[in-house]
This record gives structure tokens, sequence and C-alpha cells, in this order.
């Protein structure tokens, strides 16, 4: 990835404040670049300047952090090309700050055998973030046989999921579990029971009601996910449950936890930060409270039936969003992944009953993300280490840490700075946000991909 | 524009605001062009012009309204477009709005007012008397197309819309599903350009989906009329349901009015429970629990009347007998055979057995007590057929008033296009 001339360059960006959760760093300091790796990092003055060292000083005021891990993005190519590609995606994680990017197999091919895994990774050469791809757990996604994981695994499959196609059979979970346990890799469920959800479009409750829109219970999510931590306990193979969105998910992966089972948990930042209230345009929730005290003003009222509040699993109450918040800061949520779900412009024109589920979320999450820590309900620290170091901690990538010897991938943000979300600006070809027009307080000023700067906002 | 009908040999003159008749104001006085003011909208738009002043006083406004309102000199006709442009004179416009004086589409009824409701209710009734003399005609909507673009099946409500366009004045036309590109799947988006590329300013939309009319709103420059989307809201039926309930038992302010049956699946139930809370009433929910909405009464309970902020009384009552109890309306809803196959019900016997309209049943309410069913009717499944026929029911009264509630409703949009169109 490093060019030439930059490969044994030696760079120091000092001054700013240096967040990195791997080794419990949190101080004004400085990070020595050699290459595509760091040599040094700590508290300023900590770290030696060499001769010949290219430093960049850095505003105080600036944080810099491990590069953003994501867990879960749709990245759509192959196949998909109008909504993103793997280009288009990474150049929306250099914007966004994210340097790692596991992409789920729900393309077209599925991601289920080493030709796609190797067409994914040709791609994603030379692109602004590292591709890790995800691979199917069953084949085509169609939840009836086995993708054949050992060579999957082989080929640079970082994990398992048929998300978006979530496993309805007990048994083939059972046996995915199972198989993938001693490839070291995990196997990650969108938990949704597809006999109780049908064709439900938003949360089930009073909003759901009012709009006479099909509702999508709690309970179809809480149900996939006791059946799969059960067969955790069968296996012990390690499972990663995808974007949880209700209160009861946080309890029973914090139960799980407690057993000791191999359990890690995501969510994202519009199941944290947005309610059901939404789709009827009543901003409430998280995101909409911290904006009314950093402002001064409330959240003007958004419209009814915006297709861009359509994502899945659907966007939930306030009180989930309180739950999903304390799960995080307890530990039993380890991650916050996008769900980046990018859709072209006719997919989501449409009857809110007949839109594409998803939100394009790589350059909106660390502006939203930031509000809670604006509002003093969630630290910065925890804010980073959950993007960084514990997703990478999670599924063992190289990432997500300013150690000595880790790769250079670095995000810088101004986390002050007021922006306005235009999605016609983004990177990806997904416009799709229901944040449009939106302040928020924050930005990526650069993002570094194995010593080199690969984004830098105007 | 003014609205006149014919009236025997003397001719009767509409104020262009409010539409009320000079036999229903003090003083009704004529500008250029065929125009009318009443003396109730001369004393609002003075109120307006007031309030606009106190604005501009505490310097809270900035100039444009305030231009456009002395360009428009001395002239009447122009208050209405000072008045009413949305974005310079909000205040205005809110003012406007509380006496139902505008009101661009008509989508659901959840944020009516009672204010609201009782002046449509009120011109519902003029137009109900029109409807006497078949060859009456308003040109409210003259030279407007107005377009029924129905994407489900719909005789009685189209219909309905159909007649009450024509009496209207408007040029009525009918897109059905079957019959026109959405089955080769063009988006709504594109149809609606389409429609509007065709010259159509009032769009009176059917659809499955929830939410289709508010889609069309946010692009059309005309009108939406809601005739019914998805599970979501029927407002001109709830409307023509209140309509018809008054003719017959007066105010609906503390009766009981009770919705039988399908409510998960019902726009109409929705529709009705908006209206007849904002109006008062008690209304009483009965169903089987798997065809009642998830967390029903805590939705209405946590959103008061608008204006007067009064609590809306929904409760949920799952034995027929007691809901039925000294009720003052009977409203039954279709209970779709689809209803069986989606595991919802047992069978259609035992929803009759257990929820049935019967005679013995109805006997339970109030000896004055109303029948009514939005149709069309599944006849000895929800109501039987001497209770649908019977002496209570005035379903097919509900159709006729249809109607005369239609024009009421298109009435209130052409004043608001006027409004927005600056005539």
């Amino acid at each position: 990835m490093a060019t030439d001339e930059t490969a044994n360059e030696t760079i120091l960006l000092r001054g700013a404040r240096v967040i990195d959760p791997s080794q419990g760093l949190d101080a004004p300091g400085a990070v020595l670049i050699q290459g595509e790796r760091i040599v040094a990092s700590g508290p300023i003055g900590t770290v030696s300047v060499p001769d010949g060292v290219r430093v960049i000083d850095l505003p105080a005021g600036w944080v810099v952090a491990p590069g953003f891990v994501d867990l879960h993005a749709h990245l759509r190519e192959p196949g998909f090309e109008a909504k993103e590609t793997i280009q288009t995606g990474a150049q929306a994680a250099a914007r966004g700050g994210f340097t790692t990017l596991c992409c789920m197999p729900n393309t077209q091919p599925v991601i289920d055998s080493r030709a796609t895994i190797e067409y994914v990774l040709h791609v994603a050469h030379g692109a602004p973030a590292r591709v890790r791809p995800i691979a199917a757990i069953s084949k085509g996604e169609a939840g009836r046989e086995l993708s054949e994981m050992g060579e999957l695994a082989e080929a640079g499959a970082v994990a398992f999921s048929d998300d978006g196609r979530p496993v309805q059979s007990s048994h083939l979970m059972r046996s995915a579990l199972s198989y993938a346990a001693p490839l070291g890799l995990p196997v990650v469920e969108h938990c949704q029971d597809d006999d109780l959800v049908g064709d439900g479009v938003m949360h089930e409750g009073q909003i759901a009601t009012m709009l006479g829109l099909k509702g999508w219970p709690a309970a179809g999510e809480t149900i996939t996910l006791a059946r799969d931590l059960e067969l955790v306990r069968l296996t012990g193979a390690r499972y990663h449950a995808a974007h949880l969105s209700v209160a009861g998910a946080v309890d029973l992966v914090r139960a799980a936890k407690r057993d000791g089972l191999p359990v890690t948990a995501e969510v994202t930042p519009h199941h944290l930060l947005l309610t059901d209230a939404w789709v009827a345009g009543e901003r409430t929730g998280p995101l909409a409270e911290a904006l009314a005290i950093m402002t001064g003003e409330p959240l003007a009222t958004g419209v009814r039936y915006d297709t861009n509040t359509k994502v899945n699993p659907p966007l939930r109450t306030a009180e989930d969003c309180a739950a999903l918040l304390d799960g995080l800061l307890d530990g039993t949520i380890d991650v916050i992944a996008t769900d980046h779900a990018p859709h072209t412009i006719v997919d989501k024109d449409c009857e809110y009953g007949e839109a594409a589920f998803g939100i394009s979320g790589l350059e909106t999450a660390l502006g939203a993300l930031l509000t809670l820590v604006h509002t003093g309900k969630l630290p910065l620290a925890t804010l980073i280490a959950t993007l960084s170091h514990r997703p990478a901690q999670a599924w063992g990538l190289d990432a997500g840490a300013l150690r000595p010897g880790a790769l250079a991938d670095i995000t810088i943000f101004d986390p002050d700075e007021w922006w306005t979300v235009e999605p016609a600006q983004f990177a990806s070809r997904g416009k799709n946000t229901p944040l449009t027009g939106l302040r928020l307080r924050g930005r990526v000023r650069q993002t570094w991909l194995g010593g080199r700067q690969v984004y830098e906002a105007q | 524009m003014s609205t006149r009908i014919t009236h025997g040999a003397r001719m009767e003159y509409h104020c262009s605001f409010c539409g009320k008749t000079q036999d229903q104001v003090k003083r009704l006085i004529a500008g250029p062009n065929s125009v009318y003011i009443c003396n109730e909208c001369v004393a609002l738009c003075s109120e307006i012009i007031t309030e606009e002043e106190n604005f501009r006083e505490t310097g809270k406004r900035s100039g444009g309204a305030m231009a456009a309102q002395e360009q428009a000199g001395g002239r009447v006709s122009s208050a209405v477009a000072v008045a009413t442009d949305e974005r310079s004179s909000v205040e205005s416009l809110s003012a406007m709005k509380k006496r139902s004086l505008l009101r661009r589409h008509i989508i659901d009824l959840d944020d009516w007012s009672p204010t609201e409701l009782r002046a449509l209710l009120d011109r519902a009734a003029v137009m109900r008397e029109a409807l006497a003399d078949p060859t009456k005609r308003f040109d409210t909507l003259r030279g407007r197309v107005m377009v029924n673009l129905f994407y489900e099946n719909s005789t009685r409500t189209r219909v309905s819309f159909e007649l009450a366009g024509k009496r209207m004045g408007a040029d009525v036309t009918n897109v059905t599903a079957s019959a026109s590109s959405v089955t080769k799947g063009e988006s709504l988006h594109d149809t609606v350009a389409t429609l509007q590329a065709l010259g159509a300013s009032v769009i009176v939309v059917r659809s499955s989906q929830s939410g289709a009319p508010d889609m069309i709103a946010r692009y059309i420059n005309g009108a939406v009329l809601n005739a019914g989307d998805g599970w979501r809201g029927h407002p001109t039926q709830a409307l023509l349901d209140l309509f018809t309930m008054e003719r017959h038992i007066g105010s609906v302010a503390g009766k009981r009015i009770v919705i039988l049956g399908d409510i998960l699946h019902s726009r109409v139930a929705r529709s009705n429970i908006w209206a007849l809370t904002a109006m008062g009433a008690e209304v009483i929910l009965c169903a089987p629990p798997t065809l009642l909405p998830y967390e029903t009464v805590a939705l209405y309970t946590a959103r008061p009347t608008p204006e007067t902020s009064a609590p809306r009384k929904v409760t949920i009552e799952p034995h027929i007998e007691r809901a039925l109890e000294g009720a003052d309306v009977v409203m039954a809803l279709r209970l779709q055979r689809e209803r069986q196959q989606a595991g919802l019900l047992p069978s259609l016997r035992e929803y009759t057995l257990r929820y049935g309209l019967t005679p013995e049943r109805l006997a339970l309410a109030k000896s004055n007590a109303l029948v009514m069913h939005p149709g069309p009717m599944n006849e000895g499944v929800e109501i039987d057929p001497a209770v649908a026929h019977g002496a209570a029911s005035v379903i097919e009264e509900q159709v006729t008033n249809g109607v005369a509630i239609r024009m009421a409703a298109l009435e209130l949009i052409a004043g608001a296009l006027v409004a927005q169109e600056g005539r």
C-alpha cells in the first residue's frame, strides 16, 4: 500500500491528544511512524525525535486515535455497484475515519467461494481502507448447506455470516458454529426470527400502530439470539451478535458473558441514537436530546415515512437506546459497527413498505456518536475503544492500536468542529441517511493508512 | 375564486375565503373580479395584520411579508396571499389553520382540532342540502383537474370522490392500478410527476401502502386527499362517520362508541379514533386480541387533542357483551378471510360466534343506538343481515353523507390552493 517514496519515511505526528485504548494512553502525545508501522507512541516528550524525521504538528484540540475498524459494512460489490463499489465504500470509510472494513457477503454472487473472496481482495487493492471480507455461512446465503468454510478461511475470510438472510435453521447454526470453531473465526448472526418478523418494516410499537406499518417485534431478535447463545453453550464456538437493537438482547448477552461464553456483540450508531419515532418525523432519543442540549434549541421535526429511517433491525424505543448505551458502557457490547448499507435513490424513493432497508453510515458515524461524548454520556476513550481496539480484538485483526509495531492506521479528528450532513457530498454512493441537514460536532481531519495519508478534510 | 350556485332565480354568493353564503354571515362585501369577503373574514384579516404589526414592532420578523403586504395595497383579495405565504407568515398561517381556513392536504386526522372538525362538518351540512338538488353545481374547483389515483379496488369511495369532485366543478379523471403504468412498475413518484405534468392539481389517492399520500404531498404543488392508505388512515370515511352520527345523536361528546372487529388492519378505525376522541367521544375497541394493534391505548393517550389538549378516551374491551353495554354507536368493521389463513383467527365461524353483531347483542346497547359499517360488508360474518338492514342501521346513509363530506373536504383544500397561488 505504501509507495516507494513513503516506504521508509519517518513521520512524527505530535501536539494533539493521543488516545490509544490498547495501551491505556490518553494524553497530549506523539506518534512516530516509520514506513507502514508505528515505531513509538506516548505522551509528548517520551517519544524521541530522530534525525531527518518529518514532523507534523497538530492542534492541541485535535484527537489522534487508532484508525477505526468497522466489523459490519455492506460494500455491495460484486453485483450491486449502483449502490456502492469497494472503492467508493473505502473512500467513504476514509472520510469517516475508518481504516478497516469487514464487508458482508450478501453480494451477487454471494461471497461464498475462494473466487469471490479473491475478487474482493483484488478490487480492494490500493483502496484507501483495508477491506476484509466476511464469508457466507451457507452456500448462496440460502440457509441450507454450509459454505466451504475451511477454504474461505484460508482465502482470507475474517468471519462467517449470512447477514441479510439470517440463519433460520437451528441445526444449520449449530453445524456452522461447530465447523467454524477450529478455524478460529467467529460466526456472526443477524438475529431475526423470520417467521415472527414476517414482512415487518419498523419497530412494533405505538408509532407503527399510528403509521399503520407492519411491526417488527423485539422478540423477533431475542428469540434468535437466545437460541444462538444456547448453541454456543453447546458447541463452545466463537459467536458475534450483529447490531443489537433491543434491551432484551443486551440482557441476554450480558448473562452469556457472565457464564463465560465466547460471545461478542455490536451496536450501530443509529440504534444507539435514534428511535422509531423518527419514522413519524418525531425526533426523539439520545441524538435529538444531545443536539438540543448542544445547540440550545430542539431539533426540527422531520417528515413522516422518511424511508431513510427504514433499517433492519428497525429503530427502536428510547428505552432500548438507553439499554444499548448501558451495555456499551459496562462492556456487554464490545463494538460499535456501522452496518453501512448504501442504496440508490430508486431503492429509497418509494412507499415506506416498499423501500430497501439500510442506512449509509460510514461518513456520519463519528459526528453522530460524539454527541454522546459532548453531553457526558460516553467517555471519549470508550468511544474510541469501541470503534478501534475492541473490534480488532474481537476478531483478532491486525488493527486498532497505536502501539509500537502496529500498522500505522490512524484517524485524526477535531471533536469540536461543527459541520452539516450533506449526502450529496458523501463519497459513498449511498446518500440514504436520516441525518440529512443536521449539524453535528466533530469531524475527521485526516486519515492515515499504513503510514500514508489517504484523506484530509478541506 | 368565488363560489356561486344557482338557487332558483336568486344568486347565492359565497365568501371567497371561508365559503359561507350571504345567508350565513352578517355581511358579504363584493370586490373586483367576483371576489367576496364576509364580515367574519374581515375580522380575521385585521387580526392577522395586527399580529404581524406586533411582530414588526418586536423586530422578530424579516421584511419579506411586510413588503408583500404593502404592495397589496388596499385590495382585499391580496390579503390571502399575504396572510398565507408559508415561509414568511407562519404565525398568520397557524391562525388561519386554527379556523380551518387552510389545509392543502387531507392525509390523516391526528392533528385536527375540534374547531377544524366542526368547521368541516358544518360545511358538509351545507353540501348535504345542496345535494338534494341534482342540478346544483359549485365552481370551487372549476378549471382544476382532479385525479382519483386508485391503487386498490374500490367502488364506493372512488365513485363518491368522483361525484363530489364533479359537484365542485373539477375535471375529474380516474386512474386505476389495472389500467395504468403502475402495473408496469412505474414508481409512485414518476406517476405523480406525470399526472402533474398533465395538469392535475388535486390528487385523491388510495393505496395499499401506508404513507403513500405523505410521499405524494412531498412532491406535488397541488393538493393530496387520502382516500385510504394501507392500515393507516381514511380521513373522509371517519369524517362522514362522525357527520352521520351527529345527525342522529347530536354531539358525540361523552358518547360511547364501539368499534368492533379487525382494528389491526383497519385504516377506518384509526382515523375514526382520532376524529371521535377529538370531539370528546369515548371509544371502545372490541376485537380478538390478535386483531388489536400493539400499544393502542398508550398511543392515543400519549397524543392529546390539538388545541384543547384534552386527553383522548380510548379503551379496549375484548368481551363483546361488556363492550356493547350502553353503547350509543356500534361500528362493525369488515373481516377479511385472509386473517384466518394468516393464523390470526381460528375460523370465520368462531369469529361470528364470538364477535358477530347480532340482534341479541345489539339489544345490550342503548335503545336508540346506531349501527354503522364502512362497507363493503360480509353479511353473516361480522354483521348479521337483520342488523345490517335493521332499524338502527345507518349504513346506506353513510354512503350518501360521504359525497357531502368529500365536497366539503375538496372545498377546504381548494381554499388552500387558491391561497398558495396567491389568486
